[in-house]
């Protein structure tokens, strides 16, 4: 797929930066302010999207691009299903138990596991839409030639 | 409040109309564009920013994806036939949405009226979250710690999706 013009080129690089940023700020604080793992990881994913759509790329580096995410999302979706069963060895024997530490609330090191999960919940929805996005693009590219 | 939010579920429903009728359909989706957009405003007039950034990234990324296929596919409606197998189609649709209102209609009869639920649970959630899980945010607590089996399904369920696309859309077989 082709890139689009030098306008939007341009207002893309100075705009994915910030957007990308963001994403990792509503992960990060996902639980002191709005938002979390869904959220931060679907702005992310949307950040690369629209370097996608303005730049363009070829197929063999878009095969590339998608074998990568794929891999991503399925390893952090893995993690988050080893730290649920984690739980399961220390503290009550319970399948999701906040084992770690609370610590004060309204700090950013707080809340024990609930900032683990959001990040890696947001590595994976952030992996899941770029590789459904990336599939379709590869479809079109494909079966065009 | 209330007044403003109508309003704009008003402009959602004729947005909503507008999609079902438009003869192009670029500007049938930039119709359902109306409508997620005016859902981003109600929930944020209503209070739930968590649900608003959710739907307004997700929007925006699924009426790009949209725009884009019509954009390569076709802009003009196909023409739909109406012959004998359609009208047995209509009226046996026409048949089961009676069998499930009957059926509702039943089940929602022993509720209590809207907005006067009994809230045993969610008094649990609301005035003692901050102290077994550690979050302010209430909805990450919620999400991450007494409702993680929920969250973990819908993870899978992007998951599953992305595996799909990948399986379903690939050209060629590997030997």
């Amino acid at each position: 797929m082709e890139g689009m013009s030098t306008i939007v080129k341009k207002v893309t690089q100075l705009m994915v930066g910030p957007v990308f940023l963001y994403g990792i700020y509503i992960i990060l604080h996902g639980h002191l302010t709005p938002g979390g793992g869904f959220a931060g990881g679907a702005i992310i994913a949307g950040a690369f999207i629209l370097l996608l759509l303005a730049f363009g790329n070829n197929v063999i580096n878009l095969k590339k691009e998608v074998a990568g995410s794929s891999n991503t999302e399925s390893i952090a979706i893995l993690i988050v299903v080893v730290m649920a069963l984690m739980s399961l060895l220390f503290g009550a024997k319970v399948f999701f138990f906040n084992f770690l530490p609370k610590g004060e609330p309204g700090e950013l090191l707080s809340a024990g596991m609930i900032p683990l999960y959001n990040i890696f919940i947001g590595i994976e929805v952030a992996g899941a839409i770029l590789t459904i996005f990336l599939s379709l693009v590869i479809f079109k590219e494909e079966s065009s030639k | 409040m209330e007044l403003t939010i109508s309003i704009i579920l008003g402009f959602m429903i004729i947005g909503a109309i507008y999609a079902l009728h438009a003869k192009d359909l670029l500007s049938a989706v930039i119709a359902m564009g109306f409508v997620g957009y005016g859902l981003v405003i109600c929930f944020l007039l209503l209070k739930a920013p968590d649900l608003a950034i959710v739907q307004i990234v997700v929007e925006t990324i699924t009426l790009v994806i949209m725009v884009a296929v019509v954009l390569d596919s076709t802009r003009k409606e196909l023409e739909v036939s109406f012959d004998r197998r359609s009208l047995l189609t209509t009226i046996a649709g026409f048949i089961i949405f009676a069998g499930l209102f009957y059926f509702f209609y039943g089940a929602i009869q022993n509720l209590d009226p809207l907005g006067m639920h009994s809230l045993r649970m969610a008094e649990t959630y609301v005035y003692g979250a901050v102290e077994k899980t550690g979050s302010i945010n209430l909805v990450t607590g919620v999400l991450f710690d007494f409702r993680a089996y929920d969250t973990l399904g819908e993870a899978v369920i992007l998951y599953t999706a992305a595996l799909g696309a990948l399986t379903l859309l690939r050209m060629k077989g590997k030997k």
